[in-house]
Order: C-alpha cells, then structure tokens, then sequence
C-alpha cells in the first residue's frame, strides 16, 4: 500500500510535479495496481535465469564510419534544433545548472 | 461502387486494370473522412494534399508503366506513434502536441518507396498506454460498429480507420496487445509480427523490449501485404533480424488439413464472456471440419504472465518517458518564460504535459525499479519472462499455431472502466503473454455477439513460433473464408 508520503517520493525520482488531487487519486490507484502484482509474491525463482531480451541478438555493430542517416539525408541541422524551446545558431540553450562564486 | 470499402487486393487489381486511379481512390477516402471522422474520430491528422499528391504520382507513375508493386497507389492511415517528415506526430499526447518529426519512420519511408499514399495519422492512447483509446490526451475514438463503445487501443484510430472504411489498412504498434485487442473490437485483421521483424527506427518508443510495428486490414490476404512491404532487417535498428522476408501472399497455401492447432486450457479457465466464448468454439469446430487437428495444451505460467508484462512494461515505460524533459522538444515551461531552473523545467513540463495514465505508469515503473523493489519486482519479472517464454517453446513442439480468444468481452462502453486502470489492464489478459514471448500472433475476426440490439465483432488470436508469420497468414486466410463474417460493414 503506497501512502501519499510514498507517492511523492517516486514523483520527485521520476521528475514529476503532482497536484494535490493527482497525489490523493494516484496513492490508491497504483496501490491497486501493485495488488495485482501479488501474485508474484510468494514465487521462489532462485534458480533460474533472467531474459531481458527474446532475439538472441548479441553486439549488433555498424561499421565505424561517418554517415549520414539515410532518413536525415535532406535534413537541414537547423530543422532539428528549431524543436528546442530555446535555441541559437546550431545550439540547443538549457537553464544555467552551475553557479559561479 | 464505393472504392474505400474495398480491400487493399481489390483496389490493386482495379489499379492494375487501370479501371480507377489513385486519385479517385483517395478522393472517395477523403470525401468519407469528411462525411463521418466528426464521429468516429479515428484521425489526429488528416493530410489531404500530401496524400492527393502522392495519388498524383502514383497515377503518372502507373501511365509510364513504372508502378511500384501491389501498393503503389492504394490509401492507407498510420497510427500517430511513427514519425512521418513534415506532418505532426503527436503521440496523441498533449507533450508532443504539434511536434513535427524531421526524418521518416522507418516503416513510413518503406511504404512511401512501395507507392502507398498515406491519408491520415490515427488516434491512440497517448504513448500507447491504454486498451480503449480513452487515454489519449486529445478525444476518445468510437467503435465504428456501435460509436457508445470504444474501439479497444491502443491502436484505437488505427482499427476503427480500418473498420468504418476511412482507409483501406493501417500500421499499428503492439506492445501488448496494441494491434490485436482493437482489431477485435472492431471487426478488422489486425498482426503482431515476431519482435524484431519490423524496424522501430522513427517510431516513439514505449517498452523496447516487447513493442513491434505491424499492419491492420480487412483480410488476412492484405495483411500479408502490408507485412511484405513494412518487414526486414533496418541498420538503424539493432534489434531487426537478419532472417529473409516470406513472399507471404504467393506462399498462401490451400488447405489446413493436418495443421496442429493447439488450445491452452488456462485461457478457458474463466473470466471470458459466455457470448465471446461461443465465438471461439466456433472457430475451433470450423477448424475441425477443415481438416485441422485440435490438440489440447497447457501453458502453465499464464497466471503469472499478466504482472510479468505489467512490470517490464512499465519499467520499460519510465526509462523511455525521460526523454521528454522541455529541453530538446515538445512541451516546456521555457517556451513561456525562460527564467526557470533546470530541474522546474523538468519537473513542471512534465507535470504539465504528460496526461494521467502516462503518470501512473511513468511512477509504477520507477517504483518497480527503485532501491529496495527492483528484485522483488524488475528482477523476478525478468526471470518469469523466461519461464513464459518456455512455455510458448514446449507447446510448439507439439503444434504448429496456438488458437485461443484476443479479449474477454467484446467492445465496453466509453466511460465504463476509464478510471479503473486494474480493470483496464486485464482486458489485455489474452494478448499480453505474447509480447515477452516475442513470437507473432493476429488477431482474426471471427464472429459477432449482440448487445443492446447492436452486432459486436470478436475475434479469435492466431499464434505461431518466431518467425512462423506464414503459418499465421496460411491458418488465418483459410479460417476468414470458411467464417464469411466480412460482407457486412460497420457503416454502410
């Protein structure tokens, strides 16, 4: 059972502001969801292995060479930075994160 | 004759024959569009003068004798998760609310060299998250058989575009039943490729290790075309397979005599509707009369297959979701006012743009993965997903497909379990252990269940080993014309 305590704690790891009405609805809501993973619980796996991923796919490697995308022949690197809310030139601006002294 | 009512293999002959063109094939789309998208609502975008232009060049095409195949001209929509250059892809969420992608999907630039002209972005739970459509940031879609019910999701817009014949197929993505669920509820084919079969490049991602890209059509036959086109191995995604594509409509084979259809009993246990159920029944007696043999099987961790995809699932979803952070793109709080610190652009944009399910799962996921739960959660779900997967590899070694049904109930009332994300969550009970499986399924409409006066299709689930795509194709296409449920359309 997630309390609202909890519920903030994983908004603040996950990067989220919630509003006081999202916090109360979603302590009892993910606390349901959680309910069905009980399931699970009491399960002894020990022993076997885990599978992350289903192709047996292994160090899928390109060749170490400059290429342009081929979807992104005709792309213009303005285009792609013109997305960013803040933008000069061929840069993408961010909020200043170190302060001088 | 209304040209979008008719299958992909249709229009290809009348194109071929030169009896219509593209240009009157997409106009007729369009003009339907506009007579009753206002209330089935399958579309995001519609893209009028890109898709009469690309009909024009089809047509010029055609008359110099230089058509591009079987899709060169034939009108199609694409759900709004795949990038597609110059024209808004959204996600259906209000993050993304008019991004506009500068590069092609994979998959879209594949359908764009096979001539196919595309008419429209479909409507979806935003980021896929959700069974009705109800999730997206933007309005819900109505199930074009009765506009009260959804039409299942997440690729909602793209299977009611399918069935109300505002396109005549579409591409969905899967993640847990994505693709299958709707194509169910609205009475339209719709597969799940083997993981890896189709390129997810330019395709906005949700759970990498389960999603896939796959086609939604009105016959098995156009399905099988679509995959032809869309299927292969894509540099620009690592996790495509190597493996030759199947000449899948040419390969079809005539009979099914002697195929061994395996039938899990878990998923007869209990739970499905009584009406659905009969829809299943008959699809296996249908089988036995053409020659199939029905074997009985078990699947012995199906119980445990639900949380096993929920938690990978949402695991995956928060890692994915991160991306979104009102640096790079979509919505932030620096479009308005660029005085903010770093970590209350993150937080507000997010806070701001990501809808209430995309909340739900962004924080289950990091929970799942925080210290303290990921081994009783990430952990052991990743070691069920192997104990799942075994249980698909033992049963085909004794059947060649797997029949069972796509959804408990057929299309629920818009409203019914909005709000209730556990009751939605297990509406994907059938289709969810297939994704941490990987191996392909389809979902095959398959009969009809009246409710309220009103004719409710359901479909049955067609599942084969990795790769085994053909044998899908091969059972689904003999069973579609033994079953005849498709003269009827949802509007008329």
């Amino acid at each position: 059972m997630l309390n609202k305590d909890d519920v903030l704690h994983i908004a603040r790891l996950a990067h989220l502001d919630l509003s006081d009405t999202e916090v109360e609805k979603f302590s009892a809501q993910l606390s349901d969801v959680l309910e069905l993973f009980s399931k699970i619980d009491g399960l002894d796996l020990k022993d076997e292995a885990e599978t992350s991923q289903i192709t047996g796919l292994e160090n899928v490697f390109r060749a170490d060479e400059i290429k342009k995308y081929p979807s992104l022949t005709d792309t213009k690197t303005s285009e792609l930075v013109e997305s960013a809310p803040i933008h000069s030139g061929n840069e993408i601006k961010v909020p200043k994160v170190i302060e001088e002294n | 004759m209304d040209l979008n009512k008719l299958t992909i293999s249709q229009a290809s002959k009348l194109l071929e024959n030169k009896e219509v063109s593209s240009r009157q094939l997409t106009e007729t789309v369009l003009d339907w569009i506009k007579k009753i998208d206002s209330e089935v609502k399958s579309f995001v975008t519609v893209c009028a003068d890109e898709a009469l232009k690309a009909a024009d060049a089809s047509d010029v095409r055609r008359k110099a004798g230089k058509t591009l195949g079987p899709l060169d001209g034939i009108v199609m929509s694409v759900k709004d998760l795949l990038c597609t250059r110059g024209i808004t892809t959204t996600a259906s969420s209000n993050i993304l609310k008019g991004f506009v992608p500068q590069f092609d999907a994979t998959v879209i630039k594949k359908l764009k060299d096979a001539g196919v002209v595309i008419v429209g972005k479909t409507n979806l739970d935003a980021f896929a998250h959700g069974s009705s459509t109800e999730n997206s940031d933007f309005f819900t879609t109505h199930n074009p058989w009765d506009l009260s019910r959804v039409p299942g999701g997440s690729s909602g817009g793209s299977a009611a575009s399918v069935a109300a014949d505002e396109c005549l197929g579409s591409i969905g993505t899967d993640t847990g039943g994505s693709i299958r669920q709707p194509s169910s509820l609205c009475g339209v084919v719709g597969l799940k490729p083997t993981y890896g079969r189709v390129s997810r490049y330019g395709v906005i991602a949700m759970a990498s290790s389960l999603d896939v890209i796959g086609p939604i059509a009105k016959s098995t036959k156009d399905a099988a075309m679509i995959l032809q086109a869309i299927a292969g191995r894509d540099p620009l995604d690592g996790t495509t397979l190597d493996a030759p594509v199947d000449e899948y409509v040419k390969n079809l084979t005539s009979s099914i005599k002697g195929v061994k259809v395996g039938i899990p009993k878990e998923y007869f246990a209990s739970g499905m509707d009584e009406d659905v159920a009969k829809v299943v029944e008959n699809a296996i007696e249908t089988i036995k009369k053409l020659g199939g043999e029905i074997v009985e099987i078990s699947l012995p961790h199906t119980d445990y297959a639900l949380s096993t995809y929920y938690i990978l699932q949402l695991a995956e979803v928060s890692s994915n979701l991160s991306r979104y952070d009102g640096v790079k793109y979509g919505h932030s709080i620096l479009r308005e006012n660029q005085k903010h610190s770093l970590e209350e652009v993150y937080f507000k944009s997010r806070g701001e743009g990501f809808g209430a399910e995309a909340k739900r799962r962004l924080m289950l996921g990091t929970y799942v993965l925080s210290a303290g739960y990921y081994d009783a959660y990430y952990k052991k779900a990743l070691k069920l997903r192997t104990l799942v997967k075994r249980d698909f590899d033992n049963a085909f070694g004794k059947v060649d497909v797997i029949l069972t049904p796509v959804s408990p109930t057929p299309a629920f009332k818009i409203g019914e379990k909005a709000d209730d994300p556990v009751q939605m969550y297990l509406s994907d009970i059938y289709t969810v252990p297939i994704n941490p499986a990987g191996v392909p399924a389809i979902s095959l409409p398959a009969g009809f269940v009246v409710r309220d006066g009103k004719k409710l299709p359901v479909g049955v689930q067609i599942i084969a080993p990795m790769l085994g795509e053909q044998k899908i194709f091969d059972v689904s296409n003999i069973l579609e014309k033994e079953l005849n449920i498709f003269n009827e359309r949802a509007i008329s």
